[in-house]
């Protein structure tokens, strides 16, 4: 594999648009030209990668991979699967903006 | 405001010996806080929450143990702060955020819990840039943070607030967190000492998570040994964090008193390139000097992939972030918008009107480099690039010990000159980020001012797991810089 040619910098109002409801944001009218003005002057500064070489690199996602301190072959990192207390359930559904005590509430998803 | 500063170990002292109680210091604090944090028009706004039944409780179970002569563990009574993405009972967690405004979280962050079983008094929580985002603190739905040092001035970010509640005097130490220089940054522009552990060193459990793979937790102090100290104490393998580290805890404090005469000291290049404020340059270079009238020897040295370190962190910092704060969604805490039409609506609604520009900036720049056709050319880009910039540095550890850098390319800018630019804002971040990327631990250390009285911090970088080098140096450069 060659380096990748430089992606695209252009980012469409239809774009931003698109993003925003993928991740459940909803955008006014007068965010979307800030945020899309915004985000192409960061993707053009990032475009930069794309003049490195990077073919056969491996990915890291985090360091300790690299260490190899963290990653423990066959689960051997996780705890045993035993029940212990956990938080007092009152304490946190009194937090939700709206609950029952037991369930936390929301408006109806399915209409019949 | 000048306030007397209180380290560890004379807190200790003055509690053991009857000079003062824990009681009489926490009330003290908690009245400077209140007396001097919200002076109109001269507000430094580093606290948005007091927790003091929390603290003076703390305060009074502390001097149970004095009057007892119980052996006191390390932090009895030291006055403290907590930055407020890390949660504490007894004060609500916002993380600077309107969507987690009056949100009280049920459980003490492992960190924060450690610190009040090493008998610190938490006095309460301190503001911070949303969700940690930012590099002035400027970002808070809450209202910026002034620098103590020159009011007109950012305290840095995202960590702005506990790096000037110390340097204010508010507190004798404070934790923040450092994802791509949240705590060095703000230590270097509030002339503290700010520490950031290794990856994995002190356990995230409690902390509001911004980017994962990244996120630390860190102490600010006035001296290199209180931050060895609070280190020490938070340091250690958490059952609840399967991210931290089971490597031995040294006694940090007494490693950063060991002489440091032999150490190599490293050099990078690419740190004193254009760009470099000169007064600041000067400064970096003489705490150079007096580390090598220490003993240590100088080696020029090269981290060739430096440049990149600013995109490859912007790319790989924003799309954890738009995975981590999908949770605030207004169904199980924070903020839910008042008439929510359907369930889509209230989650789009809710984050709409709770979450600040910075942080929707962010997540819709993660969402991008995260979506379909451009995952290859940025995130997994960026994911290669940061094996590049890991390599680097694993390669000059083989030379070297040490690896000393300035911490900010200048002094704090003024407030609200940045602002509108957040390419200018990301770049500051340029000698910080790369140390994150590697999982690295570093340091930010007071070595000068500028002539106009700014604080000049220096950066001492070390391998993973060699906080005990890294606060050797740190100590050197403190020392040299206080007897000069």
């Amino acid at each position: 594999m060659t380096t990748p040619e430089s992606p695209t910098t252009s980012v469409t109002l239809e774009e931003v648009r698109h993003v925003a409801t993928l991740a459940n944001l909803q955008l006014t009218a007068e965010e979307e030209p800030r945020m899309q003005r915004d985000l192409n002057a960061i993707l053009e500064h990032v475009a930069a990668l794309s003049k490195l070489d990077t073919t056969g690199v491996p990915p890291l996602a985090q360091v300790g991979q690299l260490l190899e301190v963290h990653a423990a072959p066959a689960g051997a990192s996780l705890r045993a699967d035993q029940p212990a207390a956990s938080l007092n359930r009152a304490a946190v559904m009194e937090e939700a903006p709206e609950t029952d005590g037991r369930f936390f509430k929301v408006p109806k998803v399915i209409e019949r | 405001m000048n306030f007397e500063t209180r380290t560890i170990g004379s807190i200790h002292a003055a509690l053991q010996s009857g000079h003062t109680t824990a009681t009489a210091l926490a009330t003290e604090h908690l009245a400077r806080i209140r007396t001097h944090d919200q002076v109109p028009g001269e507000e430094i706004n580093s606290f948005l929450a007091l927790a003091s039944e929390r603290a003076l409780a703390q305060a009074a179970r502390v001097d149970d143990m004095v009057r007892r002569g119980d052996p006191l563990p390390p932090l009895a009574g030291v006055p403290m702060g907590i930055k407020d993405v890390l949660t504490m009972v007894g004060a609500p967690a916002t993380a600077g955020s309107a969507i987690l405004k009056g949100y009280h979280p049920p459980y003490d962050a492992t960190a924060v819990a450690k610190l009040d079983a090493a008998g610190a008094v938490l006095l309460g929580k301190i503001n911070c840039d949303e969700f940690a985002m930012g590099s002035s603190n400027e970002n808070s739905a809450y209202g910026p943070v002034r620098n103590p040092r020159a009011l007109d001035r950012v305290p840095g970010g995202s960590s702005g607030g506990s790096a000037a509640a110390v340097a204010a005097g508010f507190v004798s130490a404070s934790l923040g967190t450092d994802t791509g220089g949240s705590v060095r940054q703000p230590g270097a522009f509030c002339g503290v000492v700010g520490l950031m552990p290794t990856y994995g060193r002190v356990s995230r459990y409690g902390l509001i998570a911004f980017a994962s793979s990244l996120d630390r937790v860190g102490p600010f102090a006035h001296t290199v040994t209180d931050a060895a100290t609070v280190l020490g104490v938070m340091a250690g393998a958490d059952k609840m964090d399967a991210t931290s580290a089971t490597a031995a805890v040294d006694d940090y404090a007494a490693e950063a008193a060991k002489p440091v005469a032999g150490m190599r000291i490293g050099i990078p290049k690419e740190y004193f390139a254009e760009g470099l404020d000169a007064e600041i340059r000067a400064a970096v270079e003489k705490a150079v000097k007096g580390l090598e009238a220490q003993g240590c020897t100088v080696h020029h040295i090269s981290l060739p992939h430096t440049e990149y370190a600013v995109p490859t962190y912007y790319v790989l910092a924003t799309a954890e972030a738009s995975s981590n704060l999908s949770r605030f969604d207004g169904i199980r805490y924070g903020h839910r918008t008042e008439h929510p039409g359907n369930l889509s609506s209230l989650y789009r609604e809710s984050r709409e009107e709770g979450f600040g520009a910075e942080v929707k900036r962010r997540i819709l720049l993660g969402t991008y480099s995260l979506s379909a056709g451009y995952y290859d050319a940025y995130y997994r880009k960026a994911q290669q690039v940061r094996t590049l910039i890991a390599r680097d540095f694993l390669a000059a550890f083989e030379q070297v010990d040490a690896i000393v850098t300035p911490i900010t390319p200048t002094p704090p800018w003024k407030i609200g000159e940045k602002t509108d630019d957040p390419i200018s804002m990301y770049l500051a971040d340029i000698y910080t980020v790369a140390a994150s990327l590697a999982g690295i631990c570093g340091i930010s250390v007071p070595c000068g001012e500028t002539s106009h009285g700014l604080p000049i911090g220096v950066q001492v970088l070390a391998g993973h797991f060699a906080e005990g080098k890294l606060l050797r140096v740190a100590h050197a450069i403190e020392s040299d810089h206080a007897a000069a």
